[in-house]
């Protein structure tokens, strides 16, 4: 028996490991080599060490320090009514706040540059953040918040201590590990934020990555746009590095009830937190309203004109991509890049469950994309499909391929736990009745991994719907994607751009609700991935 | 061979046997683009009036505007499909076509000017091709037997004469005066990383001030100046006339801004235009169109270029652009005859030089006025 366990350790598909690795990690390491190339140059250091640059990143910083601490500072008291507090439509006020999540970024700067008195400032961009990341903040600390053993704070109360206290000495440091999660999680964010600083923010105060883009795409100057890419990839790396350090110093053996258990709201500071829950679930559809609002919009009435302009132009000097065709384009490379996605995505987070060493570089790898930013993956393409050994320049799949690399690490962290949760004793009682390695895959870990992979799938489709940062570089001229489109219709003057963007990002909005929502119903029900 | 695999779409993978097919399918797919993304360029076309009409990709700036009539008509004469493609500003087109070089995004590019043809020339984006029309010898010459000249305009400091007689003040007449306390907080500009008048602007004082431009552009910071990003912005956004609410009454712009004022107004048309040109300080820009290297159809973008010079076009562009025609002879409507500013001595510096220095002028530009 011992030695056929030793057999079948060897015989583990050593090959669907190996391969699929290599391809992932070419794909991945591709352009980040084409980056580090570029941008690793003797000339380099006159952009690393120019004052601008540190205005640029200490602008950058300061930003993303003030949205996450909003976010945060936000989603506590909604954590706790919704994850404590026993409310009516607990879950509705709940998919509310997740929403601006999924919502393409062009789209949500759109809707604040029309909605915000104060539009085209560094608080602009602010809003817009926290708008984007206070329901994931929400999301993390309550998956916690919700699961801490109320006992304790009962022994608290019984022994004299006021609410301030409990909060402070019982539920802060059991909550610090998911505040701290999330707060990480959300400076990722609002750091290599693109689309909405593009749209919304001041054009004269440009954070990193606008500053890469504009380097690149307005100047040409593509060695001190790759060399910002990598200080800002540095950056990330060692918030990372910093964030898991915190992580293990922090973390508490866990206090965790086996029932959650909410209680009714009583008393002034549970029925605070819950009209802060409201109000910042109902804050949530005033943008989409607003964009409603635009495009409905004709001069000073209203009217279906930019609808019908949008989708039968009658200007035809000017040739606008007519709505359907921007549509078409964008839902067919969702399909490739969601393809791309969930097979790179798959096979890397089947790689990483099977290696019994190295899971947890591995595991850093796959997931690195998110903190290399749309951006750089797209300026990274760009210099691979100019400098590489072939002339990719203009070649279309760069663009869902782009799309793939930033959905990937989603698709990773949604299947990864699934395939975690299957006992590796299945696998072993199907060997041991003579199933070869990929029968066995296919019987034991297929069924789930499939399940897991539509959600997955979905999530890479409404990814790569509303991409703009990767697209921004690799779209072409003739083929621009709805999120561009956007963009280029907002640089143009005049009402009827601004109508027909409006029109895009409604349409946008909708599709990409639909397959989210499609999502969400298939989503598997104790899943521990996003 | 890639646009006929992208137009079926992929198959959904069948579950079960997904991944071995799906690996399958992708690795084809990659094969099949590959061998599509590298072709093209070699084939050229001769445009038949009869078979399937040729579709010539024009890729122009977000400005560009022509009569509709004028399009259609082209396209059933020529049996030719115009995509006419706005993709940015002019910098950001040219960029992208610099990137793209030899395996172009579009078939002709209009809207690469003086500033930036260098740049164009240096990265082998066009395929040499000059229309054989009668158009104003110098305008051929800057384009150095590369590109066609379609237009020409020049980029000037517009006023709104209104505010400067409400507020009793004496309009600026020299580059000078706009650092004068008088003019304080009025000024407008584009930002010339951007924007193709914010750039001229740039030249123009340069061309004006030799090494000391900066200490002017510092003067104009410590006045007061605004930057915004486009034209449109500055011009229909900042600007006290133009139609926007904005507050500015100085604004860069063309010296054949003040006739649109009348065109664009509403009925009763005004007699006179609600704004002026200051003649100092105009830098001149020269529009060009070019066949883009690596177009599968280069005859067909040939005689496109050549109707972007034919005279009913030509006689268009006022009108439609506000820019003066390239083509001699070319009658200009009354209202261009009459406001709009030919600038006899426009500045300008050759572009040898501006090849060698941009870069480091706009970043020197960034630092002083953004920082």
């Amino acid at each position: 028996m011992d030695s056929n366990r030793a057999a079948l350790k060897a015989a583990r598909p050593l090959g669907l490991a190996l391969l699929p690795l290599a391809a992932v990690a070419l794909l991945v390491a591709a352009p980040l080599w084409a980056l580090l190339t570029e941008g690793l140059q003797p000339a380099s250091w006159d952009t690393l060490v120019a004052g601008s640059t540190w205005r640029v990143m200490g602008y950058t910083t300061a930003q993303a320090l003030v949205s996450t601490a909003l976010s945060i500072g936000l989603a506590l008291p909604v954590a706790f009514a919704l994850y404590r507090l026993s409310i009516p439509g607990r879950r509705i006020w709940l998919a509310l706040i997740t929403i601006p999540f999924v919502l393409p970024t062009v789209v949500v700067g759109l809707a604040f540059r029309e909605l915000l008195p104060f539009a085209g400032t560094t608080w602009a961009i602010i809003v817009a953040h926290v708008f984007f990341n206070v329901g994931l903040a929400v999301r993390v600390i309550g998956a916690v918040w919700g699961q801490l053993d109320g006992r304790l704070g009962e022994v608290a109360a019984s022994l004299g201590a006021s609410a301030f206290a409990r909060f402070r000495l019982v539920t802060w440091p059991l909550l610090r590990p998911a505040i701290t999660a999330a707060s990480v999680l959300v400076f990722m964010f609002t750091f290599t934020s693109f689309g909405v600083v593009l749209v919304v923010g001041d054009p004269a105060l440009p954070t990193i990555e606008v500053e890469i883009y504009q380097r690149a795409i307005q100047r040409l100057d593509l060695d001190a746009a790759a060399a910002l890419a990598i200080l800002q990839l540095v950056v990330v790396v060692f918030t990372l590095g910093l964030a898991s350090r915190l992580q293990q110093r922090l973390s508490v053996v866990g206090v965790v009830a086996d029932v959650s258990r909410r209680e009714k709201p009583r008393g002034t500071g549970d029925y605070l937190a819950v009209s802060i829950a409201v109000f910042v679930a109902v804050a949530v559809i005033l943008p989409i309203a607003q964009l409603v609002a635009t495009s409905l919009q004709v001069g000073d009435s209203w009217g279906l004109t930019w609808y019908a302009e949008a989708f039968a132009p009658s200007d035809n000097t000017t040739r606008a991509t007519p709505v359907a065709e921007a549509l078409w384009i964008s839902s067919r490379y969702a399909v490739v890049a969601t393809m791309l996605a969930l097979v790179l995505g798959m096979l890397a987070a089947i790689s990483v469950t099977h290696l019994k060493r190295g899971q947890a570089t591995l595991d850093t790898i796959v997931t690195l994309p998110l903190g290399i930013s749309a951006v750089s993956i797209g300026l990274g393409l760009l210099l691979l499909s100019i400098g590489g050994p072939l002339d990719l320049r203009g070649w279309w799949l760069l663009v869902p391929l782009g799309q793939a690399l930033v959905a990937m690490p989603i698709v990773v962290r949604v299947v990864l736990p699934v395939l975690r949760s299957i006992d590796p004793r299945l696998r072993d009682v199907a060997a041991s009745l003579g199933a070869r390695p990929i029968r066995v895959w296919l019987t034991v870990d297929g069924p789930l991994a499939l399940r897991a992979a539509a959600v997955a799938g979905a999530l890479s489709a409404a990814v790569s719907l509303g991409e703009f940062g990767a697209t921004a570089f690799l779209a072409r001229a003739d083929t621009p994607t709805v999120p561009v489109q956007i963009v280029r219709l907002l640089s143009r003057p005049g009402e009827a751009n601004l109508g027909q963007a409006a029109v895009l990002s409604v349409i946008l909005v909708i599709v990409t609700a639909t397959v989210v929502g499609v999502a969400e119903r298939a989503r598997p029900s104790k899943s521990t991935g996003w | 061979m890639f646009r006929r695999f992208f137009a079926q779409g992929p198959t959904t993978p069948v579950p079960g046997r997904s991944i071995a097919l799906t690996v399958g399918l992708i690795t084809t797919g990659l094969v099949l683009a590959a061998c599509g993304g590298t072709s093209g360029g070699e084939t050229s076309t001769t445009v038949d009036t009869d078979g399937d009409p040729v579709v010539v990709r024009v890729i122009t700036h977000d400005s560009f505007a022509l009569t509709e009539s004028l399009v259609t008509d082209f396209e059933a004469e020529n049996n030719i499909v115009l995509e006419l493609i706005a993709a940015g500003d002019a910098g950001e087109i040219v960029n992208r076509a610099v990137l793209a070089a030899g395996n172009p995004d579009g078939d002709v590019l209009f809207g690469v000017d003086t500033t930036l043809l260098s740049r164009a020339i240096d990265a082998d984006v066009f395929e040499p091709y000059v229309a054989d029309a009668p158009l104003r010898p110098e305008l051929v010459a800057a384009g150095l037997g590369v590109v066609t000249p379609v237009d020409d305009g020049d980029v000037c400091i517009n006023l709104d004469d209104a505010w400067f007689a409400d507020n009793d003040v004496a309009p600026p007449t020299t580059l000078d005066d706009l650092t004068k306390p008088a003019y304080a907080d009025l000024l407008v500009v584009q930002n010339p990383a951007t924007s193709s008048p914010g750039l001229a602007f740039l030249m123009a004082t340069v061309a004006r001030f030799g090494d000391d431009w900066p200490t002017y552009w510092q003067d104009l910071r410590d006045n007061g100046v605004e930057v915004v990003n486009g034209w449109s912005e500055a011009y229909q956004g900042q600007f006290s006339a133009g139609g926007g609410s904005g507050d500015r009454p100085i604004v860069v712009s063309y010296a054949t801004s003040p006739p649109a004022e009348i065109v664009y107004a509403a009925d009763p048309k005004p007699t006179r235009p609600s704004t002026s040109v200051m003649l100092d300080g105009c830098y001149r820009q020269i529009e060009f169109a070019g066949v883009l290297r690596g177009t599968p159809v280069a005859e067909a973008a040939k005689i496109v270029v050549d109707w972007l010079v034919s005279e009913p076009v030509q006689e268009d562009f006022p009108l439609s652009m506000f820019v003066f025609p390239a083509r001699e002879g070319v009658a200009l409507p009354a209202v261009f005859t009459n406001f709009a500013k030919r600038v006899d001595a426009p500045l300008e510096i050759d572009p040898a030089t501006i090849a060698a220095q941009r870069e480091t002028w706009v970043e020197e530009w960034t630092q002083i006025v953004l920082r």
